[in-house]
């Protein structure tokens, strides 16, 4: 009984991951499918539901949930067909989801993770399937009602189940990072949770280690970022433990998570249990996916993170580390191939990619796709650091300025007077300056302390604004303090 | 005896009722329960057959991928679709407040 | 005779040779329902622009047509003849609307018919019953016992019903008019308020044979907003309209001929046959074994559909909605459940509480699995058949019309009316309802002809020289 908490439970967490297709139109009709418009306004008799209406599946919408589950590395169902799932609630105007039960696009896939240690872990993919998103309610406590907008009605959603491989809310996190970049890469879906693309819902349990039969689960609900639901699973982590440790029982329940309260609490109970009576959809057909149209679809996957990780190690030969850094954007990564056509020194490319180029980002908080710099500028500059023109500080303020007026990089050393000076009557005038002002520094110089050159060189360097040629300054003082010694 | 050869209780109905979203009212309870009872009773028939190694017909034509293209049509004006709303408010639906 | 009793080709060889005119012809069917519709309520409303339409230029069929009131059209009240529906008018038109309106159809009005299609004999609308013109003590049948009406009563040229169990012909059958119920998919769904979405089909019901066959080719054809309709060509059916059946092969199958059938029904069905037999076709006693099942099996599979399509009349959207002054659940579920109540009758509660019953958890494999397994032994007896058969005959109903009140305390002996219907649907195939003869009451005995799928044009033949070889299609109701 003194065991400490963390040791003697066992967290097991699935995933439901529901994700908004990018497709042009709707799953089952011709409106637009956009995001932030007027409400009422993308909707038409078929997505709305009206009498007598009838879907015709969006053939891209397919596609896009073949994609995925190729890059999830599903197995496909030969013979796939959409089912009714019939519940209540006022954002479903049919009554019904279309969704499909037992012959979903995929199933048994597998999606490969690093956590934060740098563990390569794999987690299995249950079942991927297509359905229709629901509209949005919002809540109106001044006229006591729910206000209905049924613009996302329809949205192609696919939804990835997780098996319960995850054992705690920080590999949740990763692996979702792992699955949202994977995603990204396919160019299927914005992936953004901030405004419901990707959206999850998370299955937790707690066990006795080493138990093999799963404890009570609850299900979580409300969580709109991917912080969030880490914080969300610890919290409920920890409640269960609690619940379990003073002698009480899970109950089988959804929660949802309160951002500003930050805690889980239980949803209103539900008058009867989940009774969503599938059954085929009578109005939709069954759909052969045949190899033509796997190899079609096949055909149209972009090389993926994991791919791109292993060749940029192998041909670039990156460090594990660079090469995570890089393959995380799928805009660096292109960035970055680009620039090795260019230069072959990839290490550097890498070094001045994942140094200054993204530390000047992270000031500007701009993401990779909101910059206008060219691989040839970014290339250029490099070389005139390799040509002595620019040293490393003068070739940041290059960066920083290509990056703030989008000039090409001859012009902006130029008009900023950015060029090293090599000229040696300039820098023997400050050399003379310096050891005039540092005479105890001299001293330690004469005395053989090397060491004391490079602050004199430093020194140098903030006279000349950076611009003075460092190699040029360390011969000057080397030559000019050993004539005064011998004379 | 199969499960479905029990007889249905008010208490199904009640059930089923509450899953249909319909609220019987006085007699309806019995009377559904006594009606369904009876057209229960007459699909029992089906016991007699043994279908376990038949196919179900969902779909009598055989037809598959049936598609459209990803091309957008022209949306309802949201003037329209009030138009056909029972209670609105600013462009949205107006319902009973949802309370989860 | 007057223009109202003609049918559609007559007045359309009329108006093409300027011996009368589309407004003259609609007045007329205007006059005739002012004049007899108090007595049939064959239609729950007109047409708002019913006295004013006008036809467009150069058109096909410039005839008026009674539309079942399960078949949208733009900005006209469709309602199903439900309180639910009160108020709904789609702002879109039914794929068949779209084609009718093209051929310059009259939309004359809206035909009365059993809520959402539940039912066999028109008795179940909120509108109240529509009287068999025949005998006004009588039902005309049902669903679309409104659209037979009309046109046996002449208050429309023609119309249109729709086909889940026999909606079509049994009431085409108890009017003494001609209905059609097309192959699954021969015609679009868009439109068509659901009842059982895998058998629904809409199909015409005229004064004869040629007319049907005309309204079938205007209707029919693939729609891209129907993914269950059938991407075929339309063949000309009028080419199929010969008087020759020499070599025909066709079936009887004796389980439609057992307890339960009016002797004269079976006296006239086979008098039908030897009319038949005597212009060249050959008859063969057939066994499609599962027939005795079809009706349980309609039951739970059509009922199942039903409480899903039904799903969407809650009162959040459009329609009726009720809210209960005291909160019984919540707000929200009071309100559905207050307007659910409110809105449908008694038979379409009875099936919506079957259906969902045959889906819910623990129920499934029982009742709408086992549903579907027994529909495809009933689809492989007509497949089976239909490999050395050119048609099936059988009558339409058991019996002749019955009384307006006989069957509506029991549910189960109004469903087994549609007993030799039913089949049909369940298999997908084309069937039509011919008259072939009257009771001692002077009441339409109907002849049903079932044929391969899409094979609607074999069903127009053996119809159409049947016809062309009796008078029954000529009587006239005593109104």
């Amino acid at each position: 009984m003194n065991q400490p908490l963390g040791q003697k439970y066992e967290t097991v967490i699935g995933l439901e991951v529901h994700l908004q297709l990018s497709t042009r139109t709707k799953i089952f009709c011709g409106c637009a499918n956009v995001f932030g418009r007027d409400p009422n306004t993308q909707t038409c008799p078929v997505c709305l539901g009206l009498p007598g209406t009838l879907p015709v599946l969006n053939k891209m919408a397919l596609e896009y949930a073949l994609k995925i589950a190729m890059a999830l590395n599903c197995q496909i169902n030969p013979l796939i067909k959409f089912d009714r799932k019939n519940y209540y609630y006022p954002d479903l105007p049919k009554g019904y989801q279309i969704s499909q039960y037992d012959k979903p696009v995929a199933y048994d896939g597998h999606v490969w993770m690093t956590t934060v240690d740098g563990q390569t872990r794999k987690i299995n993919i249950k079942r991927a399937h297509l359905e229709e998103d629901a509209g949005k309610l919002i809540h109106d406590d001044r006229s006591n009602s729910s206000l209905v907008d049924y613009n996302r009605t329809g949205t192609p959603l696919v939804e990835i189940v997780s098996e319960p491989d995850l054992r705690s809310p920080q590999e949740v996190y990763d692996y979702l990072q792992a699955l949202k970049l994977t995603l990204e890469y396919l160019h299927v879906s914005d992936c953004d949770m901030e405004k419901g693309s990707l959206r999850c819902d998370a299955n937790v349990s707690i066990r006795g280690a080493g138990q093999k039969i799963f404890g009570t689960k609850t299900e979580l609900k409300n969580m709109n970022s991917f912080k969030a639901v880490r914080t969300a699973l610890e919290f409920e982590e920890k409640r269960q433990r609690e619940v379990v440790s003073s002698g009480g029982r899970i109950i089988q329940e959804t929660r949802l998570w309160s951002e500003e309260k930050g805690t889980t609490v239980t949803m209103r109970s539900k008058e009867e249990a989940h009774d969503y009576r599938y059954f085929p959809e009578p109005d939709l057909v069954p759909f052969d996916i045949d190899d033509a149209l796997i190899e079609e679809v096949r055909r149209s996957i972009p090389e993926l993170p994991r791919q791109k990780f292993e060749r940029f190690v192998g041909e670039y030969g990156l460090s594990e580390y660079d090469a995570r850094i890089i393959v995380a954007d799928q805009h660096i990564a292109h960035f970055f191939e680009a620039c090795t056509k260019l230069y072959v020194d990839t290490k550097k490319i890498s070094n001045w990619l994942n140094g200054p180029l993204l530390q000047e980002l992270n000031v500007r908080k701009m993401g990779f796709s909101d910059i206008k710099i060219k691989p040839e500028d970014f290339i250029a500059i490099i070389r005139k650091v390799d040509e002595n023109v620019l040293s490393n500080l003068t070739a940041k303020e290059t960066l920083k300025q290509v990056l703030d007026t989008g000039k090409d990089v001859a012009a902006v050393i130029r008009d900023a007077g950015l060029a090293q000076v090599s000229d040696s009557s300039a820098l023997e005038g400050i050399v003379d300056e310096l050891i005039r002002e540092h005479q105890n520094v001299v001293g330690q110089i004469r005395e053989g302390k090397a060491s004391a050159i490079g602050f004199l060189v430093g020194q140098a360097m903030r006279k000349s604004q950076g611009k003075a040629n460092p190699k040029m300054i360390g011969e000057i003082i080397q030559r000019k303090l050993s004539a005064k010694s011998d004379a | 005896m199969t499960k479905s050869q029990k007889s249905i209780t008010k208490e199904d109905v009640q059930y089923i009722a509450s899953l249909s979203r319909i609220h019987l009212q006085g007699d309806e309870v019995e009377r559904l329960t006594k009606d369904l009872e009876d057209i229960l009773r007459y699909v029992h028939k089906l016991e007699k057959l043994d279908v376990r190694a038949v196919e179900a017909t969902s779909h009598v034509l055989p037809l598959a991928n049936v598609y459209r293209e990803d091309e957008v049509r022209p949306s309802l004006a949201q003037a329209e679709v009030m138009k056909v709303a029972v209670m609105s408010h600013n462009g949205f639906l107006k319902v009973p407040k949802v309370i989860q | 005779m007057k223009l109202n009793e003609l049918t559609a080709h007559e007045l359309r060889d009329l108006i093409g040779e300027k011996k009368t005119s589309p407004q003259e012809v609609r007045d007329a069917v205007l006059a005739r329902i002012r004049q007899t519709d108090g007595q049939v309520k064959a239609y729950v409303r007109l047409s708002s622009n019913a006295a004013t339409q006008e036809p467009s230029g150069g058109c096909a069929m410039p005839v008026p047509i009674g539309i079942k009131d399960n078949i949208c059209v733009t900005g006209e009240p469709t309602t199903c003849c439900s309180r639910i529906l009160e108020g709904f008018k789609p702002p879109y038109d039914a794929t068949v609307i779209q084609k009718l309106k093209e051929s310059g159809a009259y939309l004359i009005g809206s035909t009365n018919m059993d809520e959402f299609a539940f039912g066999s004999s028109t008795e179940n609308s909120c509108y109240g019953p529509t009287r068999n013109p025949w005998n006004k003590d009588c039902v005309p049948g049902g669903s679309s016992g409104g659209s037979a009406a009309a046109v046996a009563s002449h208050e429309a040229i023609w119309a249109l019903g729709s086909d889940t169990g026999g909606s079509i012909r049994q009431p085409a059958s108890f009017c003494g008019v001609v209905g059609l119920k097309p192959t699954y998919g021969r015609v679009s769904r868009y439109g068509l308020i659901a009842f059982a979405s895998s058998l629904d089909q809409i199909g015409p019901i005229a004064k004869d044979v040629e007319d049907c066959a005309l309204l079938l080719g205007i209707i029919a054809g693939y729609d891209e907003r129907d993914s269950t309709s059938a991407d075929l060509p339309v063949p000309d059916y009028t080419k199929a309209l010969v008087n020759d059946v020499k070599g025909l092969k066709v079936g009887i199958p004796k389980e439609y001929f057992v307890e339960g059938i009016d002797p004269q029904v079976r006296e006239a069905i086979n008098a039908a046959i030897d009319v038949l037999k005597k212009r060249g076709a050959t008859f063969y006693e057939i066994s499609l074994p599962h027939t005795e099942y079809a009706t349980a099996t309609y039951y739970i599979v059509a009922t199942a559909e039903a409480s899903s399509n039904l799903a969407r009349y809650d009162g959040v959207q459009y329609g009726l909605r009720r809210q209960p002054v005291d909160t019984r659940k919540t707000p929200l579920i009071d309100m559905y459940e207050e307007t659910r109540d409110a809105g449908f009758g008694s038979e379409a509660k009875r099936r919506i509480m079957l259906g969902t019953y045959s889906l819910s958890s623990g129920y499934y494999d029982d009742y709408y699995l086992k549903g579907l397994k027994v529909r495809t032994l009933i689809k492989q007896d007509f497949d089976k058949a239909f490999q050395k058969l050119d048609a099936i005959i059988t009558p339409t109903a058991p019996t002749t019309a019955f009384k307006i009140g006989e069957k509506t305390d029991d549910p189960l002996s109004m469903y087994l009316s549609d007993i030799y219907t039913i089949s049909a649907n369940l298999s997908g195939i084309p069937a039509i309802s011919i008259p072939c003869g009257f009771s001692k009451e002077r009441m339409p005995i109907g002849l049903q002809i079932l044929a391969k799928p899409f094979d609607e044009a074999m069903l127009f033949r053996i119809a159409y020289a049947y016809e062309q070889n009796t008078p029954w299609h000529k009587e006239r109701t005593p109104l």
